[in-house]
């Protein structure tokens, strides 16, 4: 008690750390807004209630981290990177040439991914620096293509409109492979990449705002507007709108509706790994780490409801800032409790307001 | 890059078998349940890396020898997934189905404390690294034998050095005022209550007192606070991930706290990851690569920090962390006792471990009645111009401790 | 087939009483898998014969767990005293003390547990399909993080019973037979309670929950009353997990949702749904699953968990008797026959 009462007192005595605090939460929120906007995405036209949404944001920001480690990559292009992998992960390639290819051959594709293998295993073991890149290169191809393949035809593809747990389940089901693996492969040390950029000051150094922070905020922010002009203009943009409205209709008026759900699926995972991405580059990522990111996904399109974007971006900003002020006030320790209980609270107030609706039509 | 890890310690593991296969031991069978998943990974690992390097060094040296027999060790592992409850259970399953009689710990205070019953209750002789709790040691455990020092003496010389401090510059220990934060786990909690207490002795002000979650990735909160308060010394404890967040955090936030004092730097490897940022942390260390301990196994400290990185790669471009060091020491005090009892019985093992009196590369080596190590002390490093110097206890210190702080 | 029937019990009432001594060495695993037949068989209450998913009801096993060891130490020793001293200091209980504060808790717990299900039954009821799922799932988070946050019961240190006094083996085998009587008591519970207007009201709510309440069934009353007896049941067996594991803290051990929490759904759903046998089949099939994967496989045992519950869930959601049902009508045929009524409606759901 006395420390809550003695925490606001330091809002009092010092009112630009309310600027401060808002700044800071926003920022986290910008993120919590992406991965939320790519749930909102998968929940509206698929029916999908992703619980894996965290690991994705995760396994990009691994990705980002792995490339600037081993291959040198520059932090700030790690971003589109892991966007093209996650998508690539995700199903982009469903429905292309190279997949149909592929599961036309899945014999040849079963040896030459077993060669690419040996090559791989005997180059290292050699120390042949130009095997070994073929190798890596042809074998995170044929990951790629596999697990591309794997999640989306034997998993997603098949509880899109199952019934509403089915989803709930199958994605936590790969929410803990897909934490599991990572911990294998990159093993489980929190990785985080220093940019090595300055920091701003204001107010006597009480506000700070790391250069880094600011341009991952700038990105989510281009990669949002990215979307939304995509969603609008595009043919597929349009497409997606309209297999979320009505299906079947879509279906009947002519829209490859399997492809748009690949499509809207692999779109989410890229809109996730570039968050990821941006996260490794200000915060910290460790494989374990998802599900902090799920459940403020779910309270954020929760809270503002489905295909409402304005709405996302709003909650997201408002809940990371929410957050924030939350554990200034009642110490860090209740962060991961003042996000469920913001949950809670939401789907109250929800079931009130549908009640008193009810209550009107009678 | 991990599978060309795995792909060196494959042969590194080729080679060790050709060793072994010379010396012509039987096996003796010691259990353990480490953390493999689950937020104690890390350091799970860094332990299990330990024994291991720990075995292979003790084969290469002729085994352990009981009598005429010479014998090599052996680990059955299982993954406690950092749950109490696991861990509790796999002890049992150690125990009573795979029959192991000797058990190495397993990683953090919090799994020790559920173990300790199990192998208490069974009389399984268990000597563990990695668990450094008091409240291990005031149950009356008589199966139980911790190599390392116990938690509230992590940090608490550097309440002493911030008192210390503080008369120099002309105050009074009691005008010097602490911030806390400790992940709200058994070990970190146990760091806390140490820090308190000898804060309380000094008459300090604790300002700030929080607890971190267990998937922590931002305390700015925390740090904005500590801005506004302005505390003379700062405490973080929350293993790597804590470690991790601070020192990138302290530096985006330009922290001028005079003093800050971590746990855990090394095995989040601060100075490779955050540069300057780190500078002029103070970090509590078990162990040095550089105190000049030394055993005919393993070699000086310094020797084993060479041939471990050689043994695993992984760890080339860091500090090999003391929890690695510990848990090698807790082998090496099973293959001590064995010898001295000369006979694989149980109660004999366990006389022979309470009696251990033995110089280490880990530190000296002396149990309590309670199963404590009461021969080594904790050392305080400082990273200075991203070098780790010890600066405290004074005799052990190489350099001085630079204070104030520079905030970079 | 009555007599048959009969002595179908007979034996596997033998063979559970027998267990623990012909197996002495297996206590623990035989004691954590009448764990898991348990929380599958109050998951399957309201999840398989209600149609209400809840992935919240891992907060009532945790929430046993404390109470149960709130009462056992406060009926001897100062609560916040005890947590403060983090475990350590010497506290000793008499033999008595245990043994009552062992049923007091234990029968406390799941007292507890049952009121509290009426009160946040009351809110989340009105939450329908993935609502109720996640607005379940956000009450079990939450009490583990505001629990690991509470000084007064040993926040993130948790808290440390007193062990069983005596034997060991004898304190194993008393704790495998308390699982196991509430296990069997739960089952002879179940298999009345299903054959009862109140169960077939049950499923009438899963079915269509609208009609049901056109038709006089006052939907939420059943609701709250089915999922309170659940939850009397999982705080029970809470609560002598508490006294199985003796130290515990909140996220890892009592409201493991992502573990436990789940896990019970997933043995459901292996075992097949709405059915009485289903959930401990499932319960046994998973946890034979987890034991070989968690010793052959170690560090991919994760990953063949996820494989596991994707491929039940998205594949073989109808579970084994389901899957016996459409392959092998013949060994159901005596209950193709008696309900051939129901055998149609689940065809035309």
């Amino acid at each position: 008690m006395d420390q809550i009462a003695s925490n606001i007192g330091l809002l009092l005595q010092f009112p630009v750390v309310n600027l401060k605090i808002l700044i800071d939460g926003m920022m986290i929120g910008a993120l919590f807004a992406l991965a939320a906007y790519g749930l909102a995405l998968v929940w509206g036209v698929m029916n999908v209630k992703n619980l894996a949404q965290g690991d994705f944001v995760i396994g990009g920001g691994y990705v980002s981290w792995w490339l600037v480690k081993n291959v040198g990559l520059h932090p700030l292009l790690g971003v589109p990177a892991a966007f093209v992998v996650m998508a690539l992960l995700g199903g982009a390639l469903h429905g292309t040439p190279i997949h149909n290819w592929a599961r036309s051959q899945k014999t040849a594709m079963i040896w030459v991914s077993a060669l690419t293998f040996l090559v791989f295993i005997v180059a290292t073991y050699l120390g042949d620096a130009a095997g070994s890149v073929a190798g890596y290169a042809g074998l995170i191809l044929t990951i790629l293509l596999v697990i591309n393949g794997g999640i989306y035809n034997l998993v997603i593809s098949r509880v899109i409109e199952r019934d509403l747990f089915t989803s709930l389940l199958a994605t936590f089901g790969l929410a803990i492979m897909g934490a599991q693996i990572m911990n294998l492969l990159f093993g489980s040390d929190t990785q985080s990449l220093d940019l090595g950029y300055d920091t701003l000051y204001f107010a006597d150094g009480l506000i700070d705002v790391p250069i880094a922070k600011l341009i991952g905020v700038l990105m989510a922010a281009a990669l949002a507007a990215g979307v939304v002009i995509f969603m609008k203009s595009s043919r597929m943009g349009q497409a997606i709108r309209a297999t979320a409205q009505d299906a079947r209709a879509a279906r009947v008026l002519g829209i490859d509706t399997e492809k748009v759900y690949a499509f809207t699926f692999s779109l989410n995972a890229a809109i996730c790994g570039a968050a990821g991405a941006i996260i490794v580059m200000v915060w910290v990522i460790q494989p374990f780490y998802g599900i902090t990111y799920s459940v403020r996904a779910f309270v954020v399109v929760t809270a503002a409801g489905l295909g409402n974007l304005p709405g996302v971006i709003a909650a997201g900003l408002g809940i990371g800032a929410l957050e924030q002020y939350g554990s200034h006030i009642f110490g860090i320790g209740y962060q991961q409790a003042i996000a469920v209980l913001l949950l809670l609270a939401v789907l109250v107030y929800r079931l009130m307001q549908q009640k008193r609706n009810r209550q009107v039509l009678q | 890059m991990k599978l060309k890890t795995l792909s060196l310690a494959l042969g590194a593991f080729m080679a060790s078998t050709a060793i072994a296969a010379a010396a012509d031991c039987e096996k003796l069978v010691l259990g353990s349940a480490i953390s493999l998943t689950g937020k104690y990974a890390t350091n799970g690992v860094h332990a299990k890396n330990g024994y291991e390097f720990a075995i292979k060094k003790i084969d290469e040296n002729g085994g352990v020898k009981i009598g005429d027999k010479c014998y090599n060790f052996e680990v059955i592992y299982y993954d406690d997934e950092s749950k109490g409850d696991r861990g509790a259970t796999l002890a049992e399953r150690l125990i009573n189905q795979d029959k192991v009689q000797y058990m190495l710990g397993p990683y953090s205070s919090g799994l020790t404390k559920a173990i300790a019953p199990v192998t208490e209750k069974y009389q399984i002789p268990m000597v563990e690294a990695e668990g450094a709790s008091r409240s291990l040691f005031n149950k009356g455990y008589k199966y139980l034998f911790a190599v390392l020092s116990t938690s509230e003496q992590y940090l608490a010389s550097a309440v002493t050095l911030a008192a210390e401090k503080a008369a120099e510059s002309g105050k009074k220990a009691s005008d010097v005022r602490v911030a806390i934060a400790v992940e709200n786990d058994p070990f970190s909690l146990d760091i806390r209550a140490g820090v308190m207490e000898d804060a309380a002795k000094l008459g300090m002000s604790v300002v700030i007192d929080e607890k971190l979650p267990r998937d922590l990735s931002d305390m700015t909160a925390i740090l904005t606070k500590v801005k506004l308060v302005k505390p003379d010394l700062l405490v973080v404890s929350g293993h790597s991930k804590g470690a991790a967040t601070a020192v990138r955090q302290i530096g985006e936030q330009k922290i001028s706290t005079p003093m800050i004092a971590l746990t855990h730097c090394e095995a989040a490897d601060v100075t490779g990851n955050f540069g300057a940022a780190a500078n002029d942390i103070l970090c509590s260390t078990q162990w040095a690569e550089t105190l000049t301990y030394e055993d005919p196994i393993f070699g000086s400290a310094a020797n084993y920090e060479a041939e471990f990185k050689g043994a695993y790669p992984e760890y080339a471009n860091k500090k090999v962390p003391y929890q690695t060091a510990q848990a090698s020491a807790a082998v090496y005090v099973f293959k001590d006792a064995f010898e001295r009892a000369g006979t694989l019985d149980k109660e004999a093992v366990r006389e022979a471990i309470a009696a251990t009196d033995m110089k280490t590369f880990y530190g000296d080596i002396r149990f309590s009645e309670a199963g404590n190590n009461i021969a080594k002390p904790m050392v305080l490093r400082q990273i200075q111009n991203g070098e780790y110097n010890v600066v405290a206890p004074s005799a052990f210190a190489s350099h001085k401790v630079n204070w104030p702080r520079k905030a970079n | 087939m009555a007599i048959n029937k009969n002595a179908l019990y007979t034996i596997l009432l033998i063979v559970i009483a027998a267990a623990p001594f012909v197996f002495p060495n297996y206590g623990v695993q035989l004691a954590t898998l009448w764990l898991f037949i348990i929380v599958a068989m109050t998951w399957d209450m309201t999840g398989g014969q209600m149609g209400y998913n809840s992935l919240g009801n891992i907060f009532f096993y945790g929430t046993g767990m404390y109470v149960a060891a709130v009462i056992a130490i406060g009926l001897v020793y100062d609560v916040g005293e005890y947590t403060s001293a983090f475990g350590g200091g010497r506290y000793d209980f008499t033999d008595a003390q245990y043994f009552t504060g062992f049923v007091l808790g234990v029968i406390g717990a799941g007292i507890f547990c049952a009121i509290s299900a009426f009160i946040i039954g009351y809110v989340t009821f009105g939450l329908r399909g993935p609502y109720f799922a996640i607005g379940t799932l956000g009450v079990a988070i939450a009490a583990g993080e505001l629990v690991s946050n509470w000084d007064w019961v040993g926040g993130g240190q948790g808290i440390t019973l007193p062990v069983y006094p005596g034997n060991l083996d004898d304190g194993k085998v008393f704790i495998y037979f308390a699982f196991a009587i509430t296990g069997v008591v739960l089952f002879i519970f179940l298999n009345y309670l299903y054959k009862t207007r109140f169960g077939a009201a049950m499923n009438a709510i899963r079915d269509d929950e609208e009609k049901a309440e056109a038709m006089g069934i006052h939907t939420m009353r059943y609701k709250l009353i089915s999922w309170a007896l659940s939850a009397f049941f999982i705080g029970v067996a809470g609560g002598i997990s508490a006294f199985q594991i003796i130290s515990f803290e909140p996220l890892e051990s009592a409201y493991q949702t992502i573990n436990l929490g789940i896990f019970m759904v997933v043995c459901v759903l292996l075992g097949g749904k709405g059915t009485l046998w289903g959930p401990i089949i499932g319960a046994i099939l998973f946890q034979l699953f987890k034991e070989v994967t968690w010793n052959y496989f170690l560090g991919w045992q994760w990953v063949a968990l996820g494989a596991l519950i994707i491929v039940t869930v998205v594949y073989f959601q109808d579970g084994l008797m389901g899957y016996l049902r459409t392959v092998r009508p013949e060994w159901f045929g005596q209950t193709v026959e008696e309900k051939s009524d129901d055998a149609a409606g689940e065809a035309a759901r």
